[in-house]
């Protein structure tokens, strides 16, 4: 649990002033925002609408980071913020126990309920959890209205105190800006960190997230704990603010309000979290006469939420950014960078992987079927075989997709016949795709940069000054692929071959023991083809060892010193690249037998 | 072991209306790789649709049952021009958060139009039930039961016999090939959200004698209908059945041995037990995604 916070304090990419003073101004900001807080009389209405701004943006961090950063739904904010608002409530009011303890409790009680739940249902995605989150919600009312010897039921409890030192409520208002100041400012930066990128990867593709090296459910259960914990300490600040609270501010309905403050400002900011929760707090107030009639006011949100994810998708501060981060890209220049070292681990023995009587079944079809592969150290191997041989479904055993059904897998003399995706890559292992999986929201050095992250990728440093290195790593990459002056331009402005490039820069920044290759050479044209052989001719002359899978012989004949050829999931031939391609079982595999 | 008859009569009632939502749920899922969070308020909005025609303007009961029916189909279409099918290219997030602003949006304008007061709708029969030995058989449950098994027949038969059946099984499998096989794509999405609007409402015209009717009826019934979905097995029909029925049975028996203001949370609990324990349900097989 410890991974996350000591990150959270790491510098984004390419600047290079140091920290505290690039933040300056951020800070300076704050403290002029909460001495004016602290300072400016506000008659008690004002006050109390900027007592709920406050702490309810807080809540509304929280799904920036769950739904924003990592794209998994939380419809349970409220209880979570409950959780805060109760611990406070009855800490203080029934228990005699100081402010502090409380709002700590308040925050760990919420960060363990949203960790637990995470880990329950985070390995099934979206539409399960929506409803889990739903289904806790409402447990969560249920006990709150019925569990009267703890929460005094439909009565609320009152009296809530708050601390010492923040006894007026002007200056508690105070003490609630300092907070959104300090949440804000980690929430700022956290898509700059480690766990920020991973989560950001987890979003966009779980799937390749998982190959290059991210353990996508420990990921989801940070971010679900994190939500929570910044609900539950959102929650606590409600509560002293208010000094009363009732099961009826935690309704699934008011998860539903935080949802849609979310969406509105843009679900990817904390900008944004501010800007949609201060709209919709102070326009209901403008629009008073609305809550007249019951019902009216939510089935207005309710229509909100449906219209913003059909027109405004990124929300007001998405759109307003967006634009700005046009601007910002053309105007940056990428920095000069070393070439890119490939330092393939030299520990094992002669063979690099060795593959024995692998076997993959889908039910009854045996799609591999007992292959045996030896790749030697610094060899290119070639993996070919007509369509539907059991190729790709041998690379996805061999990267992790799939479980093998049998056999075993030694990956420089470590076995990882039954670790997940992260763990092979952890171990050595980089691939590509014959589809292309690229995170499609990022940069393609932020690409680039979740494969350099690869844990025990020994050409990057450790600790302060990582993520210099980090980025470093990943322009070396991109240049070594010839994208290094388009760094900073996203997914989708690249065409299909420079994908492919940036895929293939994305495994080489994680200094592979072993690069998979899944049919690099597929939906290239011609010149292009010629451009992915150099490629892999340089890359096979820094002694990287290759696995490739292709259908394109020529690129198969020159590229690879050894060949193993696979028919209906057999092996049928193996050895030296000419002998191979000789070989009558190969010719007539591929030509048909006479 | 009398009160035991009986309470297992109620829960195979209750747990019926589930299922219906159920299938709903599962048949909207197959066609559109989207959980339609609205579900349960097309049970809602057609109980308010009865109350409105039956017993407001005192209609026949036959006629208010037949609009309220209409209305659903009316409903169907108008829900799936105006939240599914402008996002239906995007991924199922925001199509996710579309239907539950849909579902917030009816439960409120209902609310708004209505009041919060609940609505009582009479059972279809004037005979209140008949006593079998020691159980007591409510007509308005013996009707939910018969309607259910009737209606699950006329799905299998629709689906594996009839060539729309099959169109839509086509599409939902496959929508590129099906409509590279000249079937309309968006017609046969349309038509299984008109279906699937019915059957949630019919679901909820039956269930409101038994309940009252009121705004919190239909989420109440949609998340029991979605716990039922995951029990029986994720997008399988006859998990959705079994999935549904037996949720009516445990939370009968929990609420009658264990705690009657707990009876909603019995549910989610099972329901949660199942996601951690086996969470590809009783039927179901999880699918690895494709590299």
């Amino acid at each position: 649990m410890s991974a996350p916070s000591e990150k959270m304090v790491a510098a984004p990419v390419l600047r290079s002033k140091p920290l505290l003073l690039r933040h300056l101004p951020y800070f300076a900001g704050a403290a002029v925002v909460v001495a004016l807080a602290a300072g400016m009389q506000f008659d008690g209405y004002i006050l109390n609408i900027l007592m709920q701004a406050t702490t309810f943006s807080i809540a509304v961090f929280g799904l920036s980071v769950v739904l924003g950063l990592c794209g998994q739904i939380n419809l349970a904010q409220a209880a979570f913020f409950g959780f805060g608002a109760y611990a406070v409530g009855i800490g203080t009011a029934d228990l005699h126990q100081s402010f502090w303890l409380c709002l700590l409790g308040g925050v760990l009680v919420a960060f363990v309920a949203g960790a637990f739940l995470g880990m329950s249902t985070l390995r099934l995605g979206g539409h399960y959890l929506a409803m889990v989150t739903i289904s806790f919600q409402q447990i969560v009312t249920l006990v709150m209205i019925n569990a009267i010897w703890l929460s005094h039921g439909p009565d609320g409890v009152s009296h809530i105190g708050r601390p010492e030192l923040f006894q007026s409520s002007q200056a508690y208002l105070a003490f609630c800006v300092a907070m959104l100041a300090i949440v804000g400012y980690v929430v700022w930066h956290l898509p700059d960190t480690r766990l920020g990128r991973a989560m950001r990867a987890v979003r966009d593709n779980e799937l390749a997230a998982g190959v290059n090296g991210i353990d996508v459910f420990r990921t989801k259960v940070y971010a679900f704990a994190i939500c929570a914990a910044l609900g539950g300490l959102a929650g606590g600040l409600f509560a002293g603010g208010f000094a009363y609270v009732s099961p009826d501010q935690f309704s699934f309905a008011e998860s539903i309000v935080f949802l849609t403050m979310s969406l509105l400002g843009g679900v990817a900011s904390p900008v944004g979290s501010v800007i949609g929760t201060g709209l919709l707090i102070l326009i209901p107030e403008w629009l008073r006469f609305l809550k007249s009639v019951p019902g009216l006011y939510l089935a207005i949100y309710g229509l909100f939420v449906i219209l913003i994810v059909r027109f405004m998708p990124d929300g007001i501060w998405g759109f307003v950014a967006a634009a700005f981060e046009r601007w910002r890209a053309q105007t940056r220049a990428p920095p000069a960078v070393k070439a890119l070292q490939l330092k393939p681990a030299t520990v094992g023995g002669d063979t690099v992987l060795e593959v024995t009587g692998l076997s993959k079944y889908f039910g009854g079809l045996k799609a591999v079927d007992g292959v045996d592969i030896a790749v030697k150290r610094g060899g290119v191997h070639a993996l070919i075989g007509p369509n539907g041989s059991g190729k790709t479904t041998t690379l996805n055993v061999l990267s992790g997709l799939y479980k093998a059904t049998a056999g075993r897998i030694v990956l420089d003399g470590t076995d990882i016949t039954n670790m997940p995706p992260h763990q092979r890559t952890a171990a050595g292992l980089g691939r590509t795709f014959q589809n292309i999986r690229l995170f499609r929201s990022m940069t393609a050095l932020e690409n680039v940069e979740i494969g350099a992250e690869r844990p025990g990728n020994t050409m990057i440093g450790k600790g302060i000054g990582g993520d210099a290195a980090l980025t470093e790593r990943a322009m070396e990459a991109l240049t070594f692929v010839g994208l290094g002056s388009r760094a900073n331009e996203l997914i989708s402005s690249f065409s299909y071959g420079h994908q492919r490039l940036i895929e293939i820069a994305r495994a080489l920044a994680s200094n592979p023991t072993l690069l998979l290759l899944d049919e690099p050479a597929a939906g290239l044209n011609s010149t292009e083809k010629l451009e992915l052989h150099e490629l892999l001719k340089r890359i096979a002359a820094q002694g990287l060892t290759i696995l490739i899978i292709d259908h394109d012989m020529t690129l198969v004949s020159e590229a690879a010193q050894h060949i193993t050829v696979l028919n209906f999931g057999r092996r049928i031939a193996d050895g030296e690249s000419m002998a191979v391609l000789r070989h009558p079982d190969v010719v007539s595999a591929y030509l048909g037998s006479e | 072991m009398d009160l035991f008859l009986q309470l297992l009569f109620t829960g195979i009632g209750i747990g019926a209306v589930y299922a219906l939502v159920a299938l709903g749920f599962v048949l909207i899922f197959r066609a559109t790789n989207v959980v339609n969070f609205a579900q349960g308020e097309f049970s809602m909005v057609a109980a308010y649709l009865m109350v409105v025609f039956s017993v407001d303007l005192g209609w026949p009961y036959w006629l208010s049952f037949l609009i309220a029916l209409a209305g659903m189909a009316v409903l169907g279409i108008i829900f799936n021009l105006g939240v599914y099918y402008p996002l239906r290219h995007r991924t199922f997030l925001p199509v996710i958060i579309a239907t539950i602003g849909a579902s917030i949006l009816l439960a409120n304008s209902v609310l708004a139009i209505y009041g919060p007061q609940p609505q009582v709708l009479q059972g279809w029969f004037e005979t209140p039930g008949i006593q079998l030995g020691p159980v007591y058989l409510d007509s308005q449950y013996l009707l939910i039961i018969a309607v259910t098994v009737a209606l699950v027949i006329f799905n299998y038969w629709f689906f594996e016999h009839t060539l729309l059946g099959k169109k839509l099984q086509a599409t939902s499998q496959d929508k590129e090939m099906a409509s590279l096989l000249g079937i309309s794509v968006s017609s046969m999405i349309m038509i299984t959200f008109i279906y699937s609007a019915m059957l949630g409402g019919l679901a909820g015209i039956l269930v409101a004698p038994v309940l009252f009717v009121s705004i919190q009826m239909g989420s109440t019934i949609a998340l029991k209908a979605f716990a039922a979905t995951i029990i029986g097995g994720f997008g399988d029909v006859a998990g959705a059945i079994i999935g549904g029925l037996a949720l009516g049975v445990i939370e009968t028996f929990g609420a009658a041995y264990i705690s009657v203001p707990y009876k909603d949370g019995f549910a989610f609990l099972v329901l949660i037990a199942f996601l951690i324990f086996r969470p590809q349900g009783i039927f179901g097989e999880r699918v690895a995604e494709k590299a």
